[in-house]
């Protein structure tokens, strides 16, 4: 931004701030530095739509009528009350907990609004030291969708986006009347009215593909007020946590090779010696909690590990290694 | 966001920001602003022009600077920073909410009194649409470990750790120097100088099977610089070998769990990846563990080893003794 644009637009403010009456746009043309090189009425009005503009991405509450019922065109002001800051004052540790939010986001465009804010914060006089070293770093991961679909949750926009299930290939436009965005066991999601399947659906954000666009009107979509956003997407299958501490369903008695296999080891409990061949190794018990995944994990170790019992879990890992071997039957 | 779009929103902020602390050093609140010093001045400069219509010397924005110090001395009606914008007060609370849901960072009472001051301050600009649910649960022992961490990194102690690799699938003893307690996505690490590797490590607050606080002061060599984030936790490195994989439908998830790069869509639902690793061993475990799922297209010495562990494993299997009933 040029320096004189930069200072016709504080004056711009200053003059708006400090008037209780509309001014007009040709008043305003008339006082505020930097209008008066507009050459033309033509030129003007660019300039001072544009200006407008900018003033409104900022955030800044313009306002727009007549002093009176004869004035011909509008006028603008900026209300003083809608304009600030409203007091605030932190104590050290609520500063530090903002200190350390402001720098949470692992986006470029979230950071730089919380930025934004820190600014207006420090502005206000609350002490924020964003570069204090801190013994403890968290940060929070998004998706690229996260801004978009939150933006249009804010403005009651519908959006549309391509959207691939698990472990299908196949992706399809959904259109959605979003409710909210929710993070739940540390993943995100949009939750909304799907208006393809004429039902309330969850969307998980890291399965959403390219660009999430807005259509219609904003102020369209109504979120129903006995929702429970958290509670929708907990209830929905798929968002349950794979770490959850389950009760085990069951036992698998194993052998593993002396000096292999850690990390089963460390889940296990070792309750004999056994030898295998000529190989010499522990056997353990383990409890499952899921067979299917610990089929997966026991097979990865080859060799390594080999199933005693229940049989079941030894036929699945058996099938596994069979299929790399000699791939998918007919 | 550009250099030049932050101006506006900087000079909006000066003058409150400066009638806030008089006679504070340029250098700090050049520090507080992020910019140059330089460019501060350069802001002050332009600000002095600005003022009331009039525009007469009484109706200007007046400041005073005595040596490297400025105070505000007519402020031309600018006294309190513009009120947050959605987006700002949003990406703030959400952050705080979030913050308050990870367990041992910060005292979560001062998190829920941040949040509060902040909606009441920010008034019409609530956010509204985001709910901030639970982590993901933590394990008892790992709350321990990381309390653990927390102290050693306040007393600024080293730390001996049995770690658990899943890389390696090896457990090892190592004495740390510990830097940062990282929490990304509700999952803990350690980042510290490991004397063992001689570079900084992570380690997952689960995988830390033991820890004890060393009596020796944590040194960290001047040359240990924290990883950046910006990648994400691990992020797969350029040296690195790099397998291609074709997974069938059911071994999809493995593209959304793993860090890997999407090369086709193939026929009949597969997908086909390139995927890097740091250990080899972790890779044939990965593969082995997808059941013929995984296909391994490159490299060929890698497919050759996954099939010759599979079939080991097969044939050590027929050496089991034979349980009754079975």
């Amino acid at each position: 931004m040029s320096t004189a644009r930069a200072e016709r637009l504080v004056n711009l403010v200053l003059a708006l701030l400090s008037t209780r009456q509309y001014l007009t746009a040709e008043r305003i043309r008339g006082i505020v530095p930097g209008y008066a090189d507009a050459t033309s009425d033509e030129a003007f009005s660019r300039m001072f739509e544009r200006d407008k503009t900018e003033l409104r991405e900022l955030g800044i509450p313009l306002e727009t009528g007549r002093n009176s019922a004869f004035d011909t065109v509008e006028g603008y002001r900026i209300a003083r009350r809608d304009y600030e800051l409203g007091e605030i004052e932190l104590a050290p540790d609520e500063a530090t907990a903002v200190a350390l939010a402001a720098r949470l986001w692992d986006s470029p465009e979230l950071t730089g609004q919380a930025h934004g804010a820190l600014v207006k914060l420090r502005a206000a006089g609350v002490e924020v030291d964003d570069n204090a070293p801190t013994i403890v770093e968290p940060r929070v991961h998004t998706e690229p969708s996260f801004a978009p679909l939150l933006a249009a949750v804010q403005d009651g926009q519908v959006v549309q986006f391509e959207y691939r299930r698990s472990g299908s290939p196949e992706r399809r436009r959904r259109t959605l009347e979003p409710w909210g965005v929710v993070s739940w066991r540390a993943r995100w999601y949009v939750v909304g009215h799907d208006r393809d399947r004429d039902a309330p659906r969850c969307f998980r954000l890291s399965r959403i593909l390219g660009e999430v666009r807005r259509i219609g009107e904003p102020g369209v979509v109504r979120r129903p007020q006995d929702v429970n956003l958290l509670e929708f997407v907990a209830g929905t299958p798929g968002t349950e946590d794979p770490d959850a501490d389950t009760s085990p369903v069951s036992l698998a008695r194993l052998w593993v090779a002396d000096g292999r296999a850690a990390g089963i080891r460390r889940r296990a409990r070792p309750v004999g010696r056994m030898t295998v061949g000529a190989d010499e190794g522990d056997v353990v018990e383990l409890d499952l909690l899921f067979p299917e995944s610990a089929a997966d994990w026991i097979a990865g170790h080859g060799p390594d590990v080999l199933v005693i019992e229940p049989d079941v879990l030894a036929k699945s890992v058996r099938d596994r290694l069979e299929r790399v071997l000699h791939g998918e039957g007919p | 966001m550009s250099r030049s779009a932050e101006r506006m929103p900087r000079l909006l902020a000066l003058v409150p920001y400066f009638l806030a602390r008089p006679g504070i050093n340029i250098e700090e609140a050049a520090q507080d602003f992020d910019v140059s010093p330089k460019q501060l001045r350069k802001d002050l400069e332009l600000l002095w022009m600005c003022g009331l219509p009039g525009y007469g010397p009484g109706d200007l924005i007046d400041l005073s600077f005595e040596g490297d110090t400025v105070s505000v001395t007519f402020d031309a009606g600018m006294r309190r920073p513009l009120r947050l914008t959605g987006g700002e007060a949003t990406t703030l609370l959400i952050a705080l909410r979030a913050l308050a849901e990870t367990p041992g960072v910060v005292d979560t009472a001062a998190v829920h009194r941040a949040i509060a001051k902040i909606e009441e301050a920010a008034g019409a600009a609530q956010p509204s649409g985001v709910v901030v649910g639970h982590g993901v649960r933590e394990a008892a022992s790992t709350a321990r470990t990381r309390e653990t961490v927390r102290d050693a990194l306040q007393a600024g102690r080293a730390l001996r750790i049995r770690y658990y690799s899943a890389s390696r699938d090896r457990i090892t003893d190592r004495t740390v120097d510990p830097m940062r307690l990282l929490i990304v996505q509700a999952i803990g690490y350690l980042e510290a100088w490991c004397r063992l590797a001689g570079d900084v490590r992570k380690f997952r607050l689960d995988r830390i099977d033991q820890v004890e606080v060393l009596d020796e002061q944590a040194a960290p060599p001047p040359h240990a610089e924290p990883t950046d984030l910006s990648e994400g936790v691990f992020s797969p490195q350029p040296d690195q070998p790099e397998a291609v994989l074709v997974l069938d439908p059911d071994a999809r998830w493995a593209a959304e769990y793993y860090p890997c790069e999407e090369l086709a869509e193939l026929d009949g639902g597969r997908l086909r990846v390139r995927m890097r690793y740091g250990d080899r061993s972790w890779m044939v475990r990965l593969v082995l563990g997808l059941g013929g799922g995984a296909r391994v297209e490159a490299p060929d010495d890698l497919a050759q080893a996954v099939r010759q562990r599979a079939a080991d494993a097969l044939e050590r299997a027929r050496h089991l003794p034979v349980i009754s009933g079975q």
